[in-house]
């Protein structure tokens, strides 16, 4: 079967989303996906920076801001498109619910992906405010640090689908927020440069779009971009893109057939 | 009008063949029923009818419009009450329809009056602020009913719309379908309970294994195949050789089903006296039932 475009109407299913979100928003606001980096911001930044000094002529808690704006970008991001889009998508049969009205099943897909999307990014907006509070994005270019937030988010809004689709239950998160999601956490360059590592892991974490992304933001907030910082994020788009579209066609798979 | 037109409509999932090549045709303003056991492909028929699941070969015409060219101009235009519940159960009854209305792109003041009016017409205006967890089983199957609605479609779809509820919420449930029957609504439904389809189709069609056995009326289907009554009558092996020995010459026919004997006849009033000098245990005389049509039609075995 020819593949299908989402339409505007995924729009609706975003809105859904915050209807219910509306209900029990004080629990996931200050849930895993703010409080954990505010906590690795404040413990490892202000605390174990001391110890360690600066780096590459940063404050350790300079360095390691961008890193915490990003991650909580990615973090709520795949919370929200794993265990909620599969209890929407599984438990409650939202998916199929919706379906039966001029929705397709690719608007569906797409507007949960935009909701997650729009999660993570709320999320990393609110941890760049945090950071720009404590001083630590001087720079007026972290204006721009949302466009790049919400490129991220969209990528693990889709990939996160991806898993969900496939997922037989939650246990199945475990692995790939471990496996996955996790050591791009610890080897993008969030805590340390990537010069630090062996060169192959170098060579892998160029492979890690949360990589690229905190070199871009990092770039950002201390107000030297330039394009060889930014362009790297392009790299952004086309896993987006495929998983969007794996996300559709397994969801599918899955519901239908 | 013809609402729904089904030639040699297959599906297949894979090798296993789910419809195999049905015919059939619902009337606008006809309530048609789909009976048959679990399995038989009456809810992969109504998922084709209402654009969930492809077709894999044959035509489905659903109010005037090819099912699988114009999914969302059908969509639009009817209800689907599902199987299985799946209503929000994060929102109250009446944040369920407003929520759902907006799929709909129904505007907000309009979905407002028509949230209220369903709610009243399924009987939970009292519950609309209620959490849904707080909804019996009936109330849901109403609420669903009540979401159906919404868009004021012109074909409701209902598959097994009062499996696993009580008898008061079941009587309760048929008593909305055939008021929105009168106000025109054409209706296709799912069921396993033949007394549900007696009670709510003007025709029904019966399926087993992918395929439409039988269809018609109801009362026409009965006559045709089982006749006008039966008798039923419960005991061993003894008793059993009694009764077809008062019954012998009689050309009835008749069935034996594990410790019971089923005789079909025109009139059984005249064969009552002869056989309740026997005294049975269980001596059972009563019209015959679409259930009796689908046991003779589709056998006594279990299929699984």
């Amino acid at each position: 079967m020819p593949h299908r475009w989402p339409t505007r109407r995924a729009v609706r299913v975003w809105e859904r989303n915050l209807t219910v979100f509306r209900k029990y928003s004080l629990p996931s606001l200050i849930g895993p996906s703010i409080g954990e980096p505010l906590l690795y911001l404040l413990g490892l930044g202000f605390g174990l920076g001391t110890l360690v000094g600066t780096v590459g002529g940063l404050r350790y808690v300079e360095f390691v801001a961008p890193g915490m704006v990003m991650s909580s970008a990615m973090f709520a991001a795949a919370y929200e498109c794993t265990y909620g889009a599969y209890v929407r998508m599984i438990h409650q049969r939202t998916y199929e619910a919706i379906i039966t009205t001029p929705l397709s099943l690719e608007d569906v897909v797409a507007g949960d992906i935009l909701w997650g999307a729009s999660k993570g990014a709320f999320n990393g907006t609110v941890m760049l405010l945090v950071v720009g509070l404590f001083g630590l994005a001087p720079s007026p270019w972290s204006l721009a640090v949302p466009v790049i937030i919400a490129l991220l988010a969209l990528l693990f809004a889709c990939l996160s689908l991806v898993v969900a689709a496939l997922a037989k239950s939650f246990e199945f998160f475990n692995y790939y927020l471990t496996l996955v999601v996790t050591p791009m956490f610890l080897f993008c360059g969030v805590f340390f440069p990537l010069e630090s590592l062996p060169r192959w892991a170098q060579d892998l974490a160029r492979f890690l779009p949360l990589t690229y992304a905190v070199e871009a933001t990092r770039a950002l907030m201390r107000g030297r971009p330039s394009a060889q910082a930014l362009l790297p994020l392009l790299w952004l788009v086309p896993p987006t893109i495929a998983a969007f579209l794996l996300a559709a066609r397994l969801v599918r798979r899955r519901l239908i057939h | 009008m013809t609402a729904i037109s089904a030639c040699r409509l297959t599906k297949r999932f894979g090798d296993r063949v789910a419809v195999d090549g049905v015919d059939f045709d619902v009337e606008a303003g006809e309530c048609f029923g789909l009976l048959g056991p679990n399995g038989a492909g009456k809810t992969t028929t109504v998922r084709m009818i209402h654009a969930f699941t492809p077709i894999t070969a044959g035509d489905l015409v659903v109010l005037g419009l090819r099912v699988d060219d114009e999914p969302v101009a059908v969509k639009r235009r009817l209800g689907v009450v599902p199987q299985e519940e799946n209503l929000d159960p994060d929102l109250t009854p009446w944040e369920n329809l407003m929520v759902f209305a907006r799929y709909f792109d129904i505007p907000r003041a309009e979905a407002r009056r028509r949230a209220a009016d369903l709610l009243e017409f399924v009987e939970l205006t009292s519950r609309a602020a209620s959490p849904l967890d707080e909804l019996s089983g009936g109330m849901k199957r109403r609420l669903l009913i009540a979401r159906a609605l919404l868009n004021q479609p012109e074909l409701l779809i209902l598959d097994e719309p009062t499996t696993g509820l009580d008898p008061q919420a079941r009587h309760l449930v048929w008593q909305r379908l055939r008021a929105l029957k009168a106000q025109g609504v054409t209706q296709v439904l799912t069921t396993h309970y033949m007394d549900e389809a007696a009670q709510l189709c003007d025709r029904v069609a019966l399926m087993d294994a992918g395929r439409i056995l039988r269809q018609g009326r109801p009362a026409d289907l009965i006559r045709a195949d089982v006749g006008e009554e039966v008798i039923e009558i419960r005991g061993d092996e003894a008793l059993h050789r009694a009764v077809l020995a008062v019954l012998d010459g009689k050309s009835l026919r008749w069935e034996r089903a594990g410790d019971t004997l089923y005789f079909y006849c025109t009139d059984g009033r005249e064969l009552l006296p002869a056989l309740s000098t026997l005294k049975p245990a269980h001596l059972l005389h009563r019209p015959a039932s679409l259930e009796d049509l689908f046991l003779k039609v589709a056998g006594r075995s279990l299929q699984e």
